[in-house]
């Protein structure tokens, strides 16, 4: 599945490798392959294949991943717009619907 | 009358067949295939309920009987569908079945499982739950049924919702720890994002295993010895996948759908001649096309198509997709327009194709968000401006332009 890729370089995805213990767990709950596990610890092998589900960031036990998708909405995108513009005020009920 | 004298061609004595020695699968009662004990009656009627039954509930048809455990009655429950679950599946797909296509969440079993048997989870969702025991024909195991309240596919993805919390809670409710002797439950590994093996392991005691990502691998995941091979644990978006996502995405664009139609209709009505219904409705009418035409290439066909169409952002993909739509549109019915009207058209097709196929990317297991984020922002403007130069041609093409 890794012939449908998505737009590069623009995952929020990290991952601290002097935290990681080698477990495995990204590499079996990651469903795009994005981890490989080589010499006792993971490595990002595809970065630009990560969807950002945030499986391995749920199942990392020494939080060495991170994730801080955008809110990936039409409507979050309009309502940013919109509050850039002055016509929603920030803190509003939509920002709280909107944001994480 | 003495039941050991012959009777109705039974030649052998009458006995009692003794069910450990014989072996009785199930014990049938001689006598019940004599009509009547007694000459002259109908069939012997047999009480119908039994265990399990309870009054105001009913049994549900995919259960086939009731097991006793340590822990209670279990149901067990058939590993095949019928005529219904593939009805009400076709009817889940399309949406029209939604909160009540529910299981009720605990414990089941499929087969024969004892305590080594293997513990698999699954959400509650009566279409996943159904996709689930499809494939444990022969297989020996207990199926527990966790509440994903919420969880339906008709959400914005298809991720399972299942939390933590939740499955601590059912695994405590139905009692695992002394129904079975190992400490391990299998979870689907499209769970992952809301299961933490090892929070599930510090709160109840069970390791998690992630299975494999589709219910149809289960067989090979068992017989390769719970390994599960990287084609497994990978992600697909076939395109009969990609099909059962049509329904749900034409759904997500009904309100957008609607109110562009209405905009249109007011739209077509613009002009020095505002009298004239029929001009104004056959105007509509055309208009009305487009929009349809660049729906259906965003919406239906743009998924259908998705590994062969150019194009990495999706709203580039909706466009490569909706051009020679839009070229056919204006060659079957663009007889009577004028330039600006042909125009104006191409560009309200372009843009509902491009907007369709952008909302696509949401539904696609390999989309980012962060990604769809920027694509949003980048095209959208593009796809209002494109609906803005429609309006502006569209009008002026009424007033003689």
């Amino acid at each position: 599945m890794t012939n449908l890729r998505y737009i590069p370089g623009v995952v929020s995805l990290e991952f601290k490798s002097d935290a990681c213990v080698g477990c495995g767990l990204c590499t079996q709950v990651c469903p795009r392959g994005v981890f490989v596990l080589e010499n006792g610890k993971a490595s990002v092998k595809d970065i630009d294949a990560c969807s950002e589900c945030a499986a391995c960031v749920t199942n990392c036990v020494r939080g060495a991943i991170r994730l801080r998708p955008a809110r990936g909405t039409t409507a979050s995108v309009i309502h940013d717009w919109l509050r850039r513009a002055g016509l929603r005020k920030a803190g509003s009920w939509q920002d709280q619907l909107h944001s994480k | 009358m003495d039941v050991n004298e012959k009777q109705n061609g039974l030649d052998e004595e009458y006995r009692e067949p003794d069910s450990l020695v014989e072996g009785a699968y199930c014990l049938i009662d001689a006598r019940a295939s004599i009509w009547g004990e007694e000459p002259g009656q109908g069939p012997h009627s047999r009480p119908s309920f039994g265990p399990g039954h309870r009054p105001g509930f009913k049994i549900c048809h995919f259960v086939r009987e009731f097991v006793s455990t340590p822990v209670g009655d279990v149901p067990r429950i058939k590993t095949y569908w019928t005529a219904r679950d593939y009805a009400c599946t076709a009817l889940a797909r399309l949406g029209l079945v939604r909160n009540s296509y529910k299981v009720v969440p605990g414990l089941y079993c499929a087969g024969f499982p004892d305590k080594h048997a293997p513990v698999l989870v699954v959400a509650n969702h009566k279409l996943m739950f159904d996709l689930l025991r499809r494939e444990l024909a022969g297989i020996d195991a207990w199926i527990l049924v966790i509440d994903t309240e919420g969880v339906d596919v008709w959400r914005a993805s298809w991720r399972k919702f299942f939390s933590t919390k939740e499955l601590v809670r059912v695994v405590r409710a139905s009692r695992l720890r002394e129904l079975v002797s190992h400490r391990q439950i299998i979870v689907p590994q499209s769970a992952a994002t809301g299961v933490g093996a090892r929070k599930v392991k510090g709160e109840c005691g069970f390791d998690v295993v992630f299975g494999p990502m589709r219910f149809s691998d289960l067989q090979a995941y068992f017989e390769n010895g719970m390994e599960a091979t990287p084609q497994m644990r990978a992600a697909t978006f076939t395109l009969s996948e990609r099909a059962m996502h049509v329904p749900v995405h034409l759904h997500l664009l009904t309100k957008q759908f609607i109110l562009s139609a209405l905009l249109l209709l007011v739209l077509s009505g613009i002009g020095p001649d505002i009298l004239s219904f029929a001009r104004s409705w056959s105007r509509f009418q055309s208009a009305f096309a487009a929009l349809f035409v660049g729906t259906l290439s965003g919406g239906v066909l743009l998924p259908l198509l998705l590994p062969i169409v150019p194009g990495v952002r999706f709203a580039v993909k909706g466009i490569c997709v909706g051009l020679p739509l839009a070229f056919l549109l204006l060659l079957l019915g663009g007889a009577g327009l004028t330039p600006f009207e042909s125009v104006a058209l191409v560009a309200l097709t372009l843009s509902a194709s491009s907007y369709s196929a952008m909302e696509f990317a949401k539904l696609t297991p390999f989309a980012s968000k962060t990604g769809i984020d920027r694509e949003t922002r980048c095209a959208l403007p593009w796809q209002i401006a494109g609906f803005g130069a429609f309006a502006v041609l569209w009008c002026m093409a009424r007033f003689g332009a």
